[in-house]
């Protein structure tokens, strides 16, 4: 779709474009191009000087057990937050589809985490498990559980699962609740005469056409897993404990600025750039072709 | 002095030409319409005159001044679109104003000239309303004030009825033209409606593909269509335009190659003896005049319009001859051109 | 609802009513700290109904510096908060704005690169590229400064995109129309396209306010001044306190006073907030 008209100008539409252009250059395009010089390069802890090392950070990486297991960290914590945040948010988005009254008004209590800082999210969550004085973690102990995410890996991976999927909710539902709405009813009702009961409905009519929102739903929660758990990470448990929850961004970030590894830390942004672009590309091709029936 | 001049004005877009060179000469408070079908390049003419679209070669003259690299701005003109294209986020007021305070006027004069203009349409009661609040005839009305509050030198219609319903449009189309006479403004006006045409022009140019067929009263393109083209697209229904082998019966001249013989429906009459014999399929009385669809022993079919409430019944044979001689056109088969 | 079965209508209340109150737990846990003094929040189990320290703890955190946490009294840190969130939501609005009317509405050469230049800006949150646009910052000496805050954050491909849609769907006519009442382009985008994309940017104000407001690593590493602190960040100094016990009602009611806004602005404009929310995925 193009514009059958233009203005006519010369020099008018690069002023226009010029803001924007030029605080691409500076903030992203020039830094990501950094970033992809700094990854072949080795700083000398000694010197100034830096040298061309080609694929060497990439190499020592990839034979660094502790970034291998912040890759499959990574993953956990991405599998565990997309899934557990899909499907609570869909029996939540079933539920407010089929009740009518009263569906506005458990959404309006729904969204907000949406709101709240990723940050926020941790320092409330962590309050609440806090080993010593936090209200679940003496629940738990009530039951017997001794509970200290300080010293369990696992333990620290769950409380961050828990915070990560509490703020994502509200988006999921939200998507949901859009996708369930889209679904003629008439199917429905169809479904119902030909004699499949609600459970059979679900799996056999709403799931399947629900599909376009599940996908894109995955992609975008995967890609929050990813990037937008920074500061839960940070605020709940600093990537520990021994790196337990240490993911890839929250290294990037420990290795530059704590560690000033600056090569590797460059070669793990040109690899977290990589698995960006490549679920961007995925989203756009689904966008484009809209899996759909 | 308000005329419009046209150079042997074209159009193309990369390769492809669109208007091959079309010149004419407006005349202050004239009122002229385009007319053709669609993808003529009327619209496209009109635009080019507006200064919305550039103009390939030739020369465009507005009140004597050449206009071809002016913006639209300062062509001292005024345009109606089909869709009005009105501000929808601007009330009544609003989008008549815009133009003039875009040209700084004092408010206070700006408000006058609204007004006025809002009391020649009857728009006074709607001036706060907003677009969406007003109907079609009515959107049609602002779109007309927004055109007459900057008295321009010429007015430009782009189909401006199209989007209206029958018995509006044939209001409407009285009401411009009422209005236009009073205010005595030059006017182009674009339309693939040929009743429209008629009705409305002083003079019209019918196109096609890009070319101007004819330029001319409506009165001299009916009674003296130029093109076969012409001959079809002006009058209502079309005329019977066939082959000379289709009318053994008239006496035609033999010396200038193939021919195309033309018949307004309504000039042909039923006469004993005629030199047409057609073979009635279906009558549509329409109570003021009777539509009779026919056929020749060579299988064409054959339009005839009969007066008033004509006794024809379906199969039988009519005896038909043109009215008069005038009623004949002859056209050069393979240029399309009047002989 | 497809047909009757009353048990299940029950069982989706019942399920909603258990999602919100999990939901608002950590929210009524937090007021009821607010509510306690630092001796309540050290027992075991902390209390569970509110109590009487509340304007003690909004005095003391508003208005009262943190000298174990270096953290600047927490009004301060709103008002930081909130310039960072207006400086980004505006600035990315009106740049987004800009080229898009630029791509739509003109034909330039290079249109196309500008294009694609700023779809990359997609594909690089600031997250993975965090060093080296520090070291831009830095090297631009605007490190402790609104500018250092707000400026790397704005460039938005999402909003030139939606832009870029609004700007479409808009008839061609009302451009030709404004060029014929003498409207020159900067005219036609204030008087016509801004005003008709009115709700579109209302919509995206809101994402936006909630986007700028819960900065977080961004503020961390460019505010090594207290007085450029934000609130969002202001919570991570408070809770690293090293060994000494953290200041548990001077978090929490911190943390209560950071969420206010974005979550208020989100109810208050809940159907401009999902209208954004979906219009910035399309």
């Amino acid at each position: 779709m193009e514009k059958r008209v233009y203005f006519r100008a010369r020099l008018f539409p690069y002023l226009l474009v010029a803001p924007q252009i030029i605080v691409t250059l500076v903030f992203f395009i020039w830094p990501a191009a950094q970033a992809l010089k700094l990854s072949v390069m080795r700083e000398n802890p000694f010197g100034g000087n830096t040298r061309f090392v080609g694929m060497q950070n990439f190499e020592r990486l990839f034979n660094d057990p502790i970034y291998l297991d912040s890759f499959q960290t990574t993953i956990l914590f991405s599998v565990a937050t997309t899934f557990s945040g899909l499907i609570i948010a869909l029996l939540l988005a079933l539920a407010a589809d089929r009740i009518i009254k009263g569906a506005t008004g458990y959404r309006t209590f729904l969204i907000w985490p949406y709101a709240v800082a990723p940050a926020v999210a941790g320092a409330l969550w962590v309050f609440l498990f806090d080993p010593t004085i936090g209200i679940i973690t003496y629940a738990m102990a009530l039951f017997g559980y001794d509970w200290n995410h300080k010293l369990n890996g696992n333990e620290a991976m769950t409380l961050v699962v828990i915070a990560a999927t509490w703020k994502q909710i509200s988006y999921n539902f939200l998507f949901f609740v859009a996708g369930l709405q889209a679904i003629p009813r008439s199917l429905l009702e169809a479904a119902a005469i030909d004699g499949a009961g609600p459970l059979r409905r679900f799996w056999t009519v709403t799931f399947p056409l629900l599909s376009p929102t599940t996908f894109f739903l995955l992609v975008v929660n995967v890609v929050y897993a990813f990037f937008d758990t920074f500061g839960i990470i940070d605020a709940v448990t600093k990537g520990g404990p021994a790196g337990a929850t240490n993911i890839l961004v929250y290294k990037v970030y420990s290795d530059g600025f704590v560690g000033l590894d600056l090569g590797g830390s460059a070669a793990q942004s040109v690899i977290l750039m990589a698995i960006v672009i490549g679920l961007t590309v995925v989203q756009f091709r689904f966008i484009e072709r809209k899996v759909s029936y | 002095m308000s005329t419009v001049t046209l150079r042997d004005v074209k159009k193309a877009y990369g390769d492809t030409p669109v208007i091959h060179g079309v010149s004419m000469e407006i005349q202050t408070g004239e009122f002229i319409v385009v007319v053709g079908p669609s993808g003529c390049g009327k619209s496209t003419l009109l635009r080019m005159v507006a200064g919305l679209e550039e103009i390939s070669d030739g020369e465009i003259h507005i009140a004597e001044k050449l206009v071809n690299n002016l913006e639209p701005r300062d062509r001292d003109i005024a345009m109606v679109f089909q869709n009005y294209a009105l501000y929808p986020h601007m009330s009544v007021f609003d989008n008549m104003a815009y133009g003039l305070k875009l040209r700084k006027l004092p408010k206070d004069e700006i408000r006058a000239k609204v007004e006025e203009a809002a009391d020649l349409l009857q728009l006074r009661p709607y001036l706060e309303r907003r677009p969406r609040q007003l109907s079609g005839g009515q959107r049609q009305r602002v779109a007309m004030g927004r055109a007459i509050v900057r008295e321009p030198s010429v007015f430009l219609f782009d189909e401006p009825l199209s989007n209206l319903d029958a018995k509006l449009r044939v209001q409407m189309r009285v009401e411009i033209r009422k209005l236009q006479r009073r205010l005595g403004t030059t006017s182009l006006y674009v339309t693939h409606d040929q009743v429209e045409a008629m009705t409305m022009a002083d003079r019209l140019i019918v196109m096609n593909a890009g070319v101007a067929e004819q330029i001319g009263s409506p009165i001299d393109l009916y009674e003296h269509p130029e093109t076969v083209f012409v001959a079809g697209f002006i009058g209502s229904p079309a005329m019977n335009l066939l082959d000379a082998a289709a009318f053994p019966g008239l006496s035609l001249p033999t010396d200038r190659g193939p021919l195309t013989v033309g018949i307004r429906p309504e000039h042909l009459v039923v006469a004993d003896g005629g030199p047409i014999g057609a073979t009635v399929d279906l009558v549509e009385p329409l109570g003021a005049d009777t539509i009779v669809h026919a056929q020749l022993p060579t299988g064409d079919a054959l339009l005839i319009r009969l007066p008033g409430n004509a006794k024809v019944t379906q199969g039988t044979t009519l005896s038909l001859a043109p009215k008069d001689e005038a009623a004949v056109h002859l056209f050069d088969k393979d240029t399309g051109r009047r002989i | 609802m497809v047909e009757r079965r009353p048990y299940l209508t029950f069982l989706s209340h019942a399920f909603l009513v258990l999602g919100v109150a999990v939901v608002a737990f950590p929210i009524y846990v937090t007021v009821i700290a607010m509510t306690h003094g630092p001796q309540a929040l050290l027992q075991v189990p902390i209390p569970l109904l509110p109590g009487d320290q509340l304007w003690n703890n909004l005095n003391e955190v508003l208005f009262v510096g943190r000298s174990t946490s270096g953290t600047p009294p927490t009004w301060l840190m709103m008002v930081n908060s909130l310039v960072m969130a207006i400086g980004i939501t505006v600035g990315k609005i009106v740049i987004s704005i800009l080229s898009a009317f630029a791509i739509v509405y003109f034909r330039f050469p290079f249109r196309m690169l500008f294009f694609w230049m700023i779809f990359i800006t997609l594909m690089l949150p600031v997250e993975v590229r965090i060093l080296p646009t520090f070291e831009v910052v830095a090297g631009l000496n605007l490190l402790n400064s609104y500018t250092g805050l707000i400026l790397p954050l704005i460039a938005s491909a999402t909003a030139t995109f939606l832009f870029r849609q609004v700007f479409m769907t808009i008839p061609d006519e009302l451009m030709e129309a404004a060029r014929i009442d003498g409207a020159s382009a900067m005219r036609f985008l204030v008087d016509v396209v801004v005003p008709m994309s009115r709700t579109n940017i209302a919509a995206l104000f809101v994402i936006l306010f909630i986007f700028g407001w819960n900065q977080y690593l961004w503020p961390l590493l460019v505010t090594t001044e207290s007085d450029f602190y934000t609130v969002v960040m202001g919570i991570q100094r408070m809770l690293r306190v090293g060994e000494s016990v953290p200041e548990w009602n001077i978090i929490m009611t911190t943390t209560f006073l950071a969420m206010i806004p974005p979550v208020v602005v989100v109810i208050a404009m809940q159907g401009l907030f999902v209208k954004g929310l979906i219009d910035a995925e399309k």
